[in-house]
């Protein structure tokens, strides 16, 4: 919470995009979270992202339920449409959106609460179901809107502020989304923008759910010691396993990238995401193996991020397996998206 | 890089860059923020402590704070700092009872200031309340130097030259007009004096000796048509007007003209605009006159017959200008311009005609005196030298601020100690936090632009000669004009061991000023900061290793708006708006005559 706004004033060298547009005009309004809080820097990170990918603002629609991580819809890309849905029901929303316009770019920021506690249910459906944008959860282990009761994703063991322990497991979002067959999981850290900016682009891009777990420390309440969510637990014990590098369709692919343990993923927008493994052992399009390595270094009380498991071959998308109109509803002339009486009487008619 | 050690004055000094590149370090944030809060008289204070003449620099100072201020670098125009500082002083209430006094009991010794122009009157500011008996010598009538003789009073009315002198002979200096110093030997032999300070200006024309040059009364010396114009000796010049050079003074000259029944004034330059000595807004305030100014060409003759100056032969030149130099130079022909008068300003010299050459003092071969440059004394140890005489002409700020220094070094010398070892500057930091959200100071960014000062009409103005051209701010504009003013003063202040790398700061920052990384070399680091930090003019500040990471903190101080926002999204108080004070001591700061302990 600020009294003043940002100033409009910005940097005089400050670079702009394809379409002429400063990664200030990709700002929204003032940030009323914590000074601190983790979220404000994934907002940051959203905001470069979209600058990067010269998106035309009225070209995303942004989507969250209710928490200080849900409010962050409003505090980037002022000009692009949005939804503020009731707890745990940004996944309803944005798969109604979807289908009645997929011309568009989607992106939901949730919460742990949001997502893994009452919506949890709402979030294993839009997985199964592929819905084509960017889910990004915004994981801090507590309620922070509500003052620091632990979520589900609270660790066994770790304090709150006030003292009392955490028994009960969590759920870990990375696993649930492999476990559901997700085609883009990763996972990151507020704190690391220069891994974080990259995964937001690719997730934008690609052609199904892009589920990332982002590790973003409530500083108010869950920042102290015994905390298994603060910024220092989580800087020690955070471990990036995958660098990935998000390269736009026309641009060359620098050639530095060209040794042998990097792998190109080419996206289905002619993008491509540049793979390089800091661990050897670890393939991120195996999706079973990723699942095992994911989970026993959990149990090691590591966090591995990076893009985790990346499949652009499959076929289940959203779009695809419901075959939804290329025309966004709203440009489908009346008559023909409200057909009349008798068109219903004949639809109704076939199911006699 | 090393971290930066901000507890040398000089760091948070260079961040207030109009305070840093003003030659007397005028505290200029301080004095703004007086004026947005509606206190001329304690503004205006501000500024007299350090540059001593607020009401005539207000007017005329060739303001070098101006181009240095960090909101030219924000959105083109600075603040117009030295407008405001005439705002200050023509809102103030009668500052006697604030200025400094004389002691009754006086210290006994006796210093003779020579001449009676900026730099000598600082002198005697700052030594009269010590209790030294302070004699100044004017060759003239009347006090003030060229400020008086040479600027106009369409830029500097008299009035406000008699009151802001009278301040000064107030304090009882010994002021005797009329009296010119014929012999240095003399006075020096009179041993009347503890102490001499030359403050006698550098008062010689340059001429321009070409054909013709000595056949007719119509060809004059700029700084001595002024001074003719000034004691009332001239009061008309021909209708056709032709000035040679076209720095500060031309642009005085031809303005005059135009007052003095001149109706077609052209100002000859030898080349193009780029290389113009005088300052952008006095050839503004010229060109809105409807003055001439011709570029690229070069003097070749005078053109008399019997005595009567028909005009100048001029040759006409072209130039090819690569990287704001001159490769080559090429003469195109030769024209004739026809005029009245011709009135060369093309330069000023030293000439101390009344110092003998063998008394110790000693002169380089451009008789420019041997004087230090931290001391201001000369080669003979009881004479300092100031302003214009010291090193040529410059200007009236640069002469306070070498009357401040010389006025340090006679203090010492008096005392019997030794003038290089003077008090270092200081630095004062106090939090500006009165809240959480809430800072002592109106932090919020003002996107609103630079004010225009308002002109007597260009019917009106010419009149008289000497109506004051610029009407000052009105409080409307002054109003809006402070509020352009960052506070650069407002300093960003770090304690690395409470950061805990949120980023909160770095994300806020409107003007990417901050980035946290891996250390490195500052070239590297430069490159590499959230926007690459280009203007090596502006210091980098590098923080400790911080504490969960060991990357540091790094801020470039160029364009920050010192908003604040960074201390104010920082979940730990890492950062803190502090704001800075610098001491620049003068004479009645250093201890003297005070045992050694
Ligand atoms: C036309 C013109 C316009 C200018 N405009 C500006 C401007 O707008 N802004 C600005 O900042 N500066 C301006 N300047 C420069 C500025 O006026 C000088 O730099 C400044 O006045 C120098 O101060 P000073 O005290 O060194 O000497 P001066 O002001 O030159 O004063 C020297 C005094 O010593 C007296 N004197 C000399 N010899 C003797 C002697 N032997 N005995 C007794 N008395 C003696 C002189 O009569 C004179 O009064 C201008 C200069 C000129 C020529
Ligand atoms: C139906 C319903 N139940 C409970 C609440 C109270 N509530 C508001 S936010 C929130 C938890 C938010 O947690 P999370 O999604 O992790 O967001 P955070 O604030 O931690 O970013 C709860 C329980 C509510 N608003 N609506
Ligand atoms: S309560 Fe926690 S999650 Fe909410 S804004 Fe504050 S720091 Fe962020
Ligand atoms: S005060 Fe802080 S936030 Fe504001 S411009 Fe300067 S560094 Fe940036
Ligand atoms: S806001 Fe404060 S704690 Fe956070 S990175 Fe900046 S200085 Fe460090
Ligand atoms: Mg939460």
């Amino acid at each position: 919470m600020s009294y003043i706004n940002k100033p409009k004033v910005a940097h005089p060298s400050l670079p702009t995009n394809k379409l002429g547009l400063t990664r200030r005009q990709y700002e929204g309004s003032m940030s009323t979270l914590c000074a601190g809080c983790g979220h404000d820097s994934v907002t940051a990170s959203i905001i470069e992202a979209c600058w990067g990918l010269d998106l035309k603002p009225e070209q995303l629609v942004k989507l969250s339920g209710i928490g200080c991580s849900s409010k962050t819809t409003a505090y980037f890309v002022a000009g692009a449409h949005g939804f503020n849905s009731v707890h745990g029901r940004m996944a309803s929303i944005a798969s109604g959106a979807n289908a009645a316009n997929r011309g568009l770019t989607y992106i939901g920021v949730s919460g742990d609460g949001d997502s893994l506690s009452i919506g949890v249910g709402q979030l294993v459906h839009a997985i199964r179901r592929n819905v084509n944008m960017l889910y990004l959860i915004e994981n801090n282990g507590v309620y922070g809107l509500t003052k620091g009761q632990f979520s589900a994703s609270a660790d066994i063991g770790t304090k709150a502020k006030r003292g009392d322990v955490n028994v009960s497991p969590p759920i870990d979002p990375v696993l649930l989304a492999l476990t559901l067959g997700a085609t883009f999981v990763a996972r990151s850290f507020s704190g690391d923008k220069a891994q974080l900016v990259p995964l937001i682009q690719a997730g934008m891009r690609h052609n199904g759910l892009a589920l990332i777990d982002v590790l973003s420390p409530c500083v108010t309440f869950n920042d102290h010691e015994g905390s298994t969510k603060s910024y220092a637990f989580t800087r020690e014990h955070y471990h990036a396993a995958i660098e990935a590098d998000f390269v736009p369709p026309a641009e060359e692919i620098a050639v530095d990238y060209a040794a042998g343990e990097t792998t190109r993923v080419g996206m289905h927008d002619g993008s491509s995401v540049l793979l390089r493994k800091l661990d050897p052992d670890y393939d991120p399009t195996d999706r079973s193996a990723a699942y095992r390595y994911i989970e026993s270094k959990l149990r090691q009380n590591e966090y591995v991020t990076g893009l985790i498991h990346i499949d652009e071959n499959d076929t289940t998308e959203f779009h695809k397996l419901n075959r939804t109109p290329d025309e966004p509803l709203n440009g489908i002339p009346f008559e023909k998206l409200s057909p009349g009486r008798a068109a219903l009487d004949a639809l109704m008619g076939k199911f006699r | 890089m090393e971290p930066t050690d901000t507890s040398k004055p000089d760091y948070f000094h260079r961040v207030v860059d109009c305070q840093w590149a003003c030659p007397a370090h005028t505290d200029v944030p301080e004095y703004i923020r007086l004026i947005a809060q509606g206190d001329f008289t304690a503004a205006y204070m501000v500024n007299r402590e350090s540059n001593v003449f607020p009401g005539i620099l207000g007017r005329v100072c060739d303001r070098p704070c101006e181009p240095a201020c960090r909101r030219g670098r924000i959105e083109e125009k600075p603040v117009a700092i030295c407008r405001l500082k005439r705002i200050a002083a023509d809102h103030r209430d009668d500052v006697a009872a604030l200025l400094p006094k004389a002691p009754a009991q006086k210290n006994g010794k006796r210093i003779a200031c020579i001449g009676a122009g900026p730099a000598s009157l600082t002198v005697a500011n700052d030594l009269l309340p010590l209790g030294y008996a302070v004699t100044i010598f004017e060759q003239y009538a009347v006090a003030g130097g060229l400020m008086r003789t040479n600027i106009p009073a369409f830029r500097l009315p008299a009035r406000v030259l008699d009151e802001e002198i009278g301040y000064i002979t107030g304090m009882g200096a010994d002021l005797r007009l009329n009296t010119p110093v014929r012999s240095l030997r003399r006075l020096l032999d009179s041993q009347a004096y503890d102490a001499v300070f030359v403050g006698s200006g550098a008062p010689k024309g340059k001429e321009l000796e070409l054909p013709g040059r000595n056949d007719t009364d119509r060809i004059h010396i700029g700084i001595d048509w002024l001074e003719s114009v000034a004691f009332g000796h001239v009061d008309r010049v021909g209708e056709r007007v032709l000035i040679i050079g076209v720095g500060n003074t031309a642009m005085d000259c031809c303005r005059s003209s135009l007052r003095l029944g001149a109706r077609q004034v052209k100002v000859m330059a030898r080349k193009p605009r780029q290389f113009f000595k005088a300052s952008e807004w006095e050839l503004e305030d010229a060109e809105q006159e409807n003055v001439e100014i011709i570029v690229n060409h070069a003097p070749k003759s005078f053109v008399t017959e019997g005595g009567r100056l028909l005009g100048m032969m001029f040759e006409q030149l072209e130039y090819d200008v690569d990287g704001g130099e001159i490769r080559a130079t090429r003469t195109l022909g030769e024209v004739f311009i026809p005029c009245d008068d011709v009135i060369l300003a093309i330069g000023q010299e030293n000439a101390f005609p009344w110092i003998e050459k063998d008394i110790g003092i000693d002169f380089d071969q451009w008789s420019v005196p041997k004087v230090n440059k931290t001391t201001f004394q000369s080669t003979l140890p009881g004479v300092f030298f100031g302003g214009d005489a010291a090193f040529g002409p410059k200007n009236i700020i640069w002469s306070v601020e070498h009357g401040h220094q010389a006025a340090i070094s006679i203090h010492k010398y008096c005392h019997d100690e030794p003038v290089e070892e003077r008090m270092p500057r200081g630095l004062k930091l106090s939090s500006r936090k009165m809240g959480m959200h809430e800072w002592a100071y109106k932090n919020e960014y003002n996107g609103v632009e630079r004010r225009l000062v308002p002109h007597v009409g260009l019917v009106e103005r010419f009149k008289k000669i000497d109506i004051e051209v610029e009407l000052g701010f009105t409080a409307e504009e002054a109003a809006l004009e402070v509020q352009r003013c960052l506070n650069c003063d407002m300093q960003t202040v770090f304690a690395a061991k409470l950061c805990i790398e949120c980023d909160a700061c770095i994300d806020i920052c409107p003007v990417d000023c901050l980035t946290i990384t891996a250390n490195g070399p500052e070239a590297r680091l430069r490159a590499r900061l959230t926007a690459p930090a280009t203007n090596r003019t502006q210091a980098l500040y590098v923080s400790a290793a911080l504490p969960q990471t060991g990357r540091v903190m790094v801020k470039d101080e160029d364009v920050c708006v010192h908003c604040g926002l960074c201390a104010e999204r920082c979940p730990t108080a890492a950062w803190d708006m502090q704001k800075s004070t610098i001491n620049i001591p003068n004479a009645i700061d250093e201890q003297v005559g005070t045992c050694p302990v």
